[in-house]
């Protein structure tokens, strides 16, 4: 029988799933791994503000990945070269958020629980937060669904039938917002993009419409968390990065099935 | 009664005025075709007219009630996002499977149903965008450069579908081109563009005016062969690139 905490650690990891598959299918499909990953890194910045401030964590990084995927999603809409202006904030933000953490006085933190993860002491009230935040998410898109699909393939499409897409990418923009603060525990700040993007990736090469990608994903994604917790007890890995390597691994084992099938 | 106007139309981007004083109008069934030079502000008028851009001044008048189907100029579907033709006929609005069947058979991609949209040639993608176009029964078309990158059979064999479509349903068409000697003889009425209307009117009397040739035909065979062309075939239909290389 597993221990209780192993338990909480695989339910907070399929709870994140069900929001990361869909919400990290549109990153995927709408190329905006690069907003996840600032999002998530500058979340350190959040942390450091939170403790500051004494908010609680999620909500200090639930409003530093809104600022900062605010800022990039309105700076990529009026042209501006993203690459290079997302780098410089992204970076900045978690380098800003290192130091800024040394300073708070009387506080003893572990770093690597944020940057890496501590899945496996999730207690009650994280695993409420988690699958809370999770259904709003997974709602949240569900219900924009067809609009935010629709504006996906095309801006000047689905502004033509009546959507708009500006709205539809702010949408995407909150959803990542809740979802960097949510796996900030589960994951840490340094993988978090990597669970939005490796399962719905893996996911690509089992799928032939949108929908299926996406609740493929979340299946993978699901998977990953119990089969990366396990690893991690069993041979005394760390969970976060456990979870991605299984997810990494699925990826791979899609992209050799994928290729018998295109031979085919 | 006018499908669509537009009264004294300003669009900006930034700093940089695209279109001023635009006012225009097309009429139910009437085929206009909107020609002018690279960033004359072609696009620009189709999206204000859209209502994707906000107009800086005048204002944009829709009949009310008027369903517009519109075949953007170029879209990428990125590959993986998984998408069947039908799925994508059936974005933002549900259609059914017979609709969507008759649809592609209309515009010749029958059978193309559940191919992934990234795997269509072409021809076949801008197929598939007009039906798209046409799944709302449209009082208007409006296509923008739909022939992009389609090679010259294609072009006209694409337009030949267009002129098919427009007599079945009887739906006015708004065409911005570069491929003037293949549209401009369909068209009823031709606007030439560059930030405002240069000049508007007949085929004809636009291939003639100073201000059309100033924009297209200095120096080349072109514009002689269009003129020739528009005037020796009044009648639609003609599309062979051929006969554009007999004209000159």
């Amino acid at each position: 029988m597993l221990d209780e905490f192993v338990i909480r650690a695989i339910l907070a990891g399929v709870g994140l799933s069900l929001a990361t598959g869909p919400l990290g299918s549109f990153v995927v499909w709408r190329r905006m791994a690069y907003i996840g990953d600032a999002t998530a890194h500058a979340a350190i910045l959040g942390v450091a503000l939170a403790l500051a401030f004494s908010v609680s964590v999620t909500a200090g990084t639930l409003f530093v990945a809104l600022m900062v995927g605010l800022s990039v999603s309105v700076l990529a809409g009026k042209g501006y070269a993203v690459d290079t202006s997302l780098g410089v904030l992204a970076h900045s933000a978690l380098a800003l958020g290192l130091v800024a953490i040394s300073f708070v006085q009387g506080v003893r933190i572990d770093l690597n629980a944020f940057l890496f993860g501590d899945i496996l002491t999730v207690g009650r009230g994280d695993l409420l937060v988690i699958w809370g935040g999770s259904a709003l998410v997974l709602l949240l898109v569900l219900w924009r669904w067809s609009s935010l699909l629709t504006s996906t393939v095309s801006e000047e499409l689905a502004a033509s039938a009546g959507i708009n897409p500006n709205q539809e990418r702010l949408t995407i923009v909150l959803a990542l917002a809740v979802v960097v603060a949510l796996s900030l525990k589960v994951v840490g700040a340094l993988l978090i993009a990597s669970m939005l993007i490796v399962p719905a990736a893996a996911a690509r090469g089992f799928a032939n419409t949108p929908e299926r990608m996406a609740i493929t994903a979340t299946a993978i994604g699901a998977i990953s968390s119990a089969g990366g917790i396990l690893i991690s007890l069993f041979a005394d890995t760390p969970a976060g990065p456990s979870i991605v390597v299984f997810a990494a691994a699925i990826f791979v084992i899609s992209l050799l099935s994928g290729r018998r099938q295109g031979s085919s | 009664m006018n499908l669509i106007g537009t009264e004294n139309l300003n669009v900006r981007y930034g700093s940089a005025r695209v279109l001023e004083g635009i006012n225009f109008e097309i009429s139910k069934g009437e085929i206009v075709t909107i020609v002018g030079p690279n960033g004359s502000g072609k696009s620009t008028l189709i999206k204000a007219i859209l209502g994707i851009l906000k107009p800086e001044k005048g204002r944009v008048i829709h009949k009310t009630g008027l369903t517009i189907g519109y075949v953007p100029q170029k879209l990428s579907i990125d590959a993986t996002l998984p998408l069947t033709v039908e799925r994508f006929l059936s974005l933002p609005v549900r259609r059914a499977g017979e609709d969507v069947q008759r649809i592609l058979e209309r515009v010749g991609a029958s059978r193309l149903e559940s191919h992934q949209m990234s795997a269509l040639s072409g021809g076949q993608f801008q197929r598939v965008l007009l039906a798209r176009a046409l799944l709302v029964n449209p009082d208007i078309l409006i296509l923008d450069e739909p022939t992009q990158g389609l090679d010259q059979p294609g072009v006209a064999s694409f337009y030949g579908l267009i002129e098919d479509v427009r007599r079945e349903m009887g739906c006015a068409v708004l065409l911005v081109s570069h491929d003037l000697h293949v549209v401009m003889s369909a068209s009823d009425r031709v606007i030439c563009l560059n930030q405002h209307i240069c000049c508007e009117g007949s085929p004809q009397v636009v291939s003639e005016a100073p201000e059309y040739r100033a924009l297209f035909g200095i120096g080349t065979g072109g514009t002689l062969a269009l003129y020739r062309h528009v005037h020796d075939h009044h009648d639609a239909g003609d599309h062979d690139h051929q006969h554009h290389e007999k004209s000159v």
